[in-house]
């Protein structure tokens, strides 16, 4: 065993640290970009309902530049970006 | 074809043939002032509108937008300077699909709505503008709503197809029409202070999923509204990528979507793979 080791949390009590950004009207009231800590496992729609945020309001969703939709479990160092719908002309 | 472009080259300044030789040529030789404006660019020679093109443009890519059929769908906001912006940088034909006619509360933003237009058919009011701005150009109004049974009429033909509509649902059927139908399209929406950019070229489609995912979802405009500025600045940016897609310049916006922020003056890239 290396010197130290028995000291390090075990992995699956760690929380993750997920960036989060948020556009346009989504801002209002709550921010523009914030570093959260979440539990191992926590999908998007975890943290729609911790940010309240309705789910019609967060049309488009990004998990690392990919689409992930509600149901999507997040990862240590993953950055999350929501976009509301816009359809105006 | 051959005696117009010897008239023109005789009377050109150079390379450049003015509007008043233009319609001259269209008089003399009893043609439409797009055929003479055509053989102009076959020429060589460079009708004077667009000299400050020129340093941007190659006379082979004005050659290549005089050419080109772009479809607008949608008059409003973002059409409206869409079409505008297109008919001034050459493109030859242009359709304008719109439904609607011009209402007080459009006046806040749509650029072909004036207290002339107001209870004009959009379509209407976009032919005369182009007229107004150059003759030579082809401008075919289609006054219906795109449907999935009419798409593929109204986008056949067209090298790009403008999506400048209102409404989260139609886009989605635009978006699917261009992917079965090949046509490369530039997707812009407002709302508010923000918009988003993004294309779909051929066997590809990008902003089908993009819009998919909106769903049924109501856009924050029912909210927010549109001011002027949102749509003048997304449409000159969807005018630009139409141009690139025409004169096959490369466009980097291939694979990304741009949200913009005119409140706090930020446009962020999303790339999507």
């Amino acid at each position: 065993m290396i010197r130290g080791e028995e000291f390090a949390p075990l992995p699956f009590f760690s929380p993750m640290h997920i960036k989060i950004n948020l556009f346009a009207t989504l801002r209002k009231d709550r921010f523009d970009t914030d570093q959260r800590e979440y539990p191992t496992g926590t999908t998007v729609l975890a943290v729609l309902n911790d940010l309240v945020i309705p789910e019609g309001e967060a049309a488009i969703i990004f998990v690392n530049g990919k689409h992930a939709g509600p149901d999507h479990v997040m990862l240590d160092g993953d950055t999350l970006s929501i976009f509301p719908p816009i359809g105006g002309g | 074809m051959d005696k117009v472009q010897d008239f023109l080259k005789a009377n050109g300044a150079d390379d450049i043939v003015h509007q008043n030789i233009l319609d001259e040529a269209s008089v003399k030789f009893n043609m439409p002032p797009g055929v003479i404006e055509e053989a102009a660019l076959n020429a060589n020679l460079l009708p004077a509108r667009y000299q400050r093109n020129r340093n941007t443009l190659s006379i082979e890519q004005q050659y290549a937008l005089f050419k080109s059929r772009v479809v607008v769908i949608g008059c409003g906001g973002l059409g409206g300077h869409v079409i505008e912006g297109l008919a001034r940088l050459g493109v030859g034909t242009i359709v304008a699909v719109d439904p609607d006619h011009f209402e007080e509360h459009n006046l806040n933003r749509q650029i072909l709505c004036t207290l002339e237009t107001l209870g004009q058919l959009k379509t209407a009011a976009a032919a005369d503008r182009v007229r107004k701005i150059n003759p030579a150009i082809t401008i075919v109004s289609v006054p219906h709503a795109l449907r999935s049974d009419n798409a593929a009429r109204i986008l056949s033909g067209c090298d790009v197809a403008v999506d400048a509509l209102d409404s989260i649902p139609v886009r989605v059927e635009l978006a699917r029409a261009c992917a079965e139908l090949l046509i490369p399209l530039v997707h812009g929406a407002i709302a508010g202070w923000f918009g988003q950019i993004a294309i779909q070229l051929p066997r590809e489609q990008t902003v089908l999923d993009l819009l998919e995912k909106c769903g049924d979802k109501i856009g924050i405009e029912k909210v927010t509204g549109n001011p002027s500025f949102a749509p003048a600045v997304v449409a000159g940016l969807q005018a630009a990528e139409a141009c690139k897609i025409i004169t096959n310049k490369d466009s980097s916006m291939k694979g990304r979507i741009l949200f913009i922020d005119l409140l706090d003056m930020h446009f962020e890239e999303i790339r999507f793979e």
